[in-house]
């Protein structure tokens, strides 16, 4: 790595220089950042632009010249529900059937794969035996791609899985799990929570360690209970941590769709369909292809993200503070 | 009362005085997960040396077996050994030549010239174990894994190299100057961390169109640069360096450059490598953005082709189990080597 | 006003442009065509493009080999934005229209009309439009193959040419049950599979303007059966309801294992069916059952075009006029087990050599199901925006499967997007 770098640096350093010299700045800031706001002028920021631009647009167009302005025809579209809680009474039910299904997911998965990475951190951090060793089995699936995730899943899942072979060994029924719209949803929860708790784990396991052993040796004197003292010391001062790790579970939940999408493909129906494949169908595998549509409801799903992410940089000042 | 949810807290198995029963509980949970997270990953791996009839036989079973062949005299091809298990040639070990519906015409290895006729009810395979390693080498001859391979390592090296250089500099400049618009940057960075790629598709469609990275690899290197999180990472790493280092080096005239190059740079290496695995992993495991970037097939990373294949319907589990485990491995030994610096890495940036 | 000005300056630039093109290119002309492969389709046509290449030195076609599903969602994207190959094989004959290359300037108008002509008005923008667009070098047919052995094993009667679905049904049922086979029928996910049956059944889905409908008496009358047999078993669910959206799923795979008994699917099937069935067991084509509307099955198949954005449209014009001639179209066709849609080529008979007794079998009897096609399901096929209409099919129909909705309001429903789509189109 070293020897393909030194000498890209020697060669980066002579117009640097040169720019710093020409332009006598004592204080380069800007040729530093420049590459990589460019990055982000043209791969970050303008996107945000032009699909709000797209959003108020209508038509099969790609490019914007030949894209009608339409007002808020696409969100009033989206929005038009007699009621928000039944999809069937919405013009465009599946937008809302991926949102009812983001939200049972969301809430579902956040909530057992936190439990879960909590008790494992707390098992873990135990003193046990090869810790290093349990810690890695945990956390290697979060290493898999999704795609080899859903893959290993679905095989295992199939009418002629191993599944269906074990119970059928043990007396009992096989049944086609991905046909049946519940279990379809239930496994991606499964799924979903067995390729990404390792990663909460991890997080959490450093927030127990993080926690001084003196508070604990000061409980001990006096003699307070385990549970008193899990309840009374390890959780306020883990509150920080579980905070983080639930804004960001809920971040990254409301944007699944890789392992789903190769997992089910958004069925049976629209039974396992969430917000990201919802704008995937509209903008890119339907036909026609709504992109105004598809914009217009990635609009609304980043309002959703930016309030979490507030509520993250905000639990992460805690976090600090605490 | 105390002892129920002593598993909960801190305190543990008094070392050398015998496992306290919440001891045996942690084992017991640990060991489970271990079964969870593993045996689906392992089961893979024995899978993916069985041959298709033998992946579609059900119930499955653990170890890959192959039915024996054997080469008669007056046939091209070797044929498959079957015992024969009733009828009149009970006992007797007998090649089949094909099968048409229920009847199966069979030959005695022995007697080539006489053709035997056995209900199929009648005859059962002989097994051997066997490594079906076709599997992995018919992903070279049949389905251009190398090329596969190929562009995903270079996407990988490539768009790690550049945003690890890329990324450094701008946290270099917003962590060890002033200047005006620092703010204003920051705050577009942390703006950008807000929005995921994944809600400006079309835009960033639009836009790598535009810049003809359509279906180049360069059109996933690219765009995958520009995030925002190992600027954060980087800063936050480099505030920690002491400023007079920096202005001793000024005092030898030291170019700017050459500081960033020659001692921040060294000085952020553990910073540095944890985000270069992040990048690695996040490059190798990149699926959405390369399915809407690459359509030529000769531009597909391993994510892609490993999907395409799925849904293609002449696609075999058995080539397909191989390939899982041809993209599994790269990721699989990049753990098993830093899984230390990985860990600590996660733990300490909050991950994103 | 702005915008002539802008596309003469835009046109002059590409004039520029294409001049120093051809002047560096003089010696070497590539063009690109983009493929997928139902079986041999690339391979054969890289076989023909070698010799295209040897007769005129300095061209190379360049074959991208893509999966089908790069064509159906990446190839429009790509049109749109101006960046496409110089010819590609499609299947969204009428939707693709517009960005089509004209090859009527460099060919023989007079043979193509002769040979294709029956096939040249899908490719077209609308009933004015006198272009000619495409090369249909895959016709194909919908309709089923059933697995004859199964049906001997069982001692059931093959149902005859007139048979209803409902006849059908009820023997592949019963065929199921006494030889234990898993699944009685399965159809592929797809809309236009399904439009065949709908349209035995009395679907309309044009309006006398020729305007998309879809959604009429005869259509949801076979939706009904159709969602009715998925759930009582005589489909094979897996195939519509396993996954989402509107994504393609084929039932190839069950049917050559021997565990379905009857496949509605098509004739471009015939040479995986012959390789990988091989001597298993005895397969046969059934067409399509009977009803109101007839006994038709959907036209259809795919056909290589060229595209007006290419810098070479003279060559690209001059390659696919080889691969229609006479001799390269019956080597092509032969080769890649096919249907001819040249008139000539399908007189004269094609003779598929290396095809085995079945599949030869198979294609004949493809070829006679040709004259049951109705006049409806023509206009279908030949229509701009069925693709939304196929589409909008398959999304709604699977949603009544599940149960999300019922059959009426998934027809409702189906309505109300096709006019939305019908809006939102161009």
């Amino acid at each position: 790595m070293l020897a393909v770098l030194n000498p890209l640096m020697r060669l980066i350093e002579v117009p640097m220089k040169w720019m710093q010299d020409i332009l006598g700045l004592k204080n380069p800031a800007w040729l530093f950042l420049l590459p990589n706001l460019i990055l982000f002028g043209l791969f970050a920021f303008l996107p945000v632009i032009i699909n709000f631009v797209y959003s108020f647009t209508g038509s099969d167009g790609i490019l914007l010249a030949d894209r009608p302005y339409v007002g808020s025809r696409n969100f009033d579209y989206l929005l038009d529900c007699s009621s928000y809680l039944d999809p069937n009474s919405c013009r465009d039910d599946f937008f809302w059937r991926a949102v009812h299904n983001t939200i049972l997911f969301v809430i579902l998965q956040v909530g057992l794969m936190v439990g879960f990475s909590l008790l494992t951190a707390i098992v873990l951090n135990r003193k046990i035996r090869a810790r290093g060793f349990f810690r890695s089995v945990f956390f290697f699936p979060v290493l898999l791609s999704p795609v080899v995730v859903a893959l290993i899943w679905k095989w295992i899942l199939q009418r002629e899985g191993v599944l269906n072979a074990w119970l059928e060994a043990v007396g009992l029924d096989s049944f086609n799990w991905l046909l049946d719209p519940s279990w379809a949803f239930g496994w991606s929860v499964f799924l979903s929570i067995w390729a990404h708790m390792g990663f909460y784990t991890l997080i959490l396991l450093a927030g127990l360690q993080a926690i001084p052993r003196d508070v604990y040796e000061a409980a001990m004197m006096d003699r307070a209970s385990p549970w008193r003292v899990f309840r009374r010391i390890t959780l306020p001062l883990l509150m920080p941590t579980m905070l983080v790790v639930l804004v960001l579970a809920l971040i990254k939940g409301v944007q699944t769709f890789d392992e789903i999408f190769a997992f089910t493909g958004g069925g049976p129906g629209s039974a396992t369909t969430f917000i990201i494949q919802y704008i995937y169908n509209t903008g890119f595998a339907g036909t026609p292809r709504l992109f105004g549509l598809a914009s217009a409801a990635s609009i609304m799903l980043a309002i959703v993200l930016v309030i979490l992410t507030f509520a993250q940089l905000w639990a992460n000042r805690k976090n600090v503070d605490g | 009362m105390a002892n129920p949810v002593k598993f909960l807290t801190r305190t543990r198995g008094n070392g050398l005085g015998g496992l306290h029963w919440t001891d045996w509980l942690s084992y017991f949970y640990l060991f489970c997960g271990v079964l969870l997270m593993f045996l689906p990953v392992i089961w893979l791996g024995f899978s993916s040396f069985k041959t298709e009839a033998d992946l579609l036989r059900f119930p499955p079973r653990l170890l890959p077996m192959a039915q024996e062949t054997i080469v008669v005299d007056g046939y091209d091809d070797p044929l498959p050994l079957y015992r024969i298990k009733g009828g009149e040639h009970e006992g007797k070990t007998l090649a089949q030549i094909r099968r048409i519906g229920i009847i199966a015409q069979m030959v005695d290895p022995a007697v080539p010239d006489e053709r035997l006729k056995i209900n199929i009810k009648e005859r059962e395979p002989i097994e051997s174990f066997r490594l079906a390693t076709e599997n992995y080498t018919e992903l070279f001859e049949k389905f251009n894994f190398g090329r596969y391979l190929w562009n995903s390592v270079f996407i990988t090296a490539t768009a790690t190299i550049i945003m690890l250089i890329v990324n450094s500099m701008a946290a270099f400049a917003l962590s060890k100057y002033q200047f005006k618009g620092r703010t204003v940057v920051l705050a577009l960075v942390i703006g950008t961390l807000m929005i995921p790629q994944t809600v400006v598709l079309v835009p960033l469609f639009l836009i790598s169109k535009e810049l003809y990275l359509t279906d180049s690899l360069w059109g996933v290197i690219i765009p995958g640069a520009a995030t925002p999180t190992g600027v954060f990472l980087l800063r936050q790493y480099m505030l920690t360096i002491p400023d007079e280092i920096l202005d001793a080096a000024r005092m030898d005239k030291a170019s700017e450059w050459k500081i960033f190059w020659r001692i921040i740079l060294p000085l952020s290496a553990p910073a540095i490598a944890v985000l270069a695995i992040l990048a690695i992993m996040w490059r190798w495991n990149d699926f959405l953005w390369p399915l809407i970037v690459l359509s030529d097939s000769n531009n597909f990373t391993l994510q892609l082709a490993l999907n395409a294949f799925q849904g293609d319907l002449n696609t075999q589990w058995s080539n397909l189990l191989a390939m899982t485990m041809l993209v599994l491995l790269p990721i699989a030994i990049v753990f098993a080597f830093l899984q230390k610096y990985i860990a600590t890495g996660i733990a300490s940036t909050g991950g994103k | 006003m702005s915008m002539n000005s802008m596309k003469l300056l835009l046109a002059s630039a590409t004039a520029i442009s294409g001049l120093a093109m051809s002047a560096g290119t003089a010696f070497a002309q590539e063009i690109t065509y983009m493929c997928s492969s139902d079986g041999t389709e690339c391979a054969t046509a890289r076989e023909i493009f070698d010799r295209f290449q040897e007769e005129n030195p300095g061209v190379t076609v360049k074959i991208d080999e893509v999966p089908y599903k790069a064509i159906v969602e990446s190839l429009p994207v790509q049109l749109a934005a101006g960046d496409a190959p110089d010819m590609a094989k499609v299947t969204d004959l009428g939707g693709l229209s517009e960005y089509y290359l004209d090859l009527s300037p460099y060919v023989d108008a007079a043979y193509w009309e002769k040979n294709f002509g029956g096939t040249l008005d899908w490719y077209r923008k609308g009933p004015e439009d006198k272009g000619i667009y495409g090369l249909h070098s895959q016709l194909t047919i919908t309709g089923a193959y059933i697995n004859k052995t199964l049906f001997e094993q069982a001692e059931v009667e093959v149902p005859g040419p007139d048979a209803t679905w409902e006849d059908w049904a009820a023997a592949t049922r019963d065929v199921a049950k006494k030889t234990e086979t898993q699944f009685p029928m399965a159809m592929d996910r797809s809309g236009h599979r399904i439009a065949g049956p709908a349209i035995s059944d009395g679907a309309k889905l044009l309006d006398e303007n020729g305007v998309g409908i879809l959604v009429d008496e005869g259509f949801t009358t076979y939706v009904k059966k159709f969602v009715e047999w998925n759930n009582d078993g005589t489909m094979a669910r897996d195939v519509w309801a396993s996954t989402g959206g509107s994504a393609y799923q084929a039932a190839d795979k069950e049917f050559i294992n021997g565990q379905l008994v009857y496949y509605y699917s098509g004739s471009w099937q015939v040479a995986k069916m012959d390789e990988q069935i091989g001597d298993a067991f005895d397969w046969e084509v059934v067409g399509t059952p009977c009803g109101v509307g007839g006994c038709t099955g959907m036209p259809g198949g795919a056909g290589i075009v060229g595209f007006a954005s290419t810098e070479h449209p003279e060559l690209v014009a001059k390659a696919i006029d080889y691969l229609a001639q006479e001799a390269n179209y019956a080597e092509m066709t032969a080769k890649t087990k096919n249907i001819p849609a040249h008139a000539a080529v399908a007189a004269k008979g094609v003779e598929y050599s290396d095809a085995s007794p079945a599949a030869a079998a198979a294609l004949n009897a493809w070829s006679a199901q040709v004259s049951k096609i109705s006049p409806v399901a023509y206009a279908y096929q030949g229509y701009k925006n069925n693709r939304a209409m196929f589409n909008i099919s398959v999304e709604r129909i699977t949603q009544a499967i599940v149960g999300e909705l019922t059959v009426e309001e998934a027809m409702d429903r189906a309505k109300e997007d096709l006019k939305q789509a019908l809006a939102e189109t161009k």
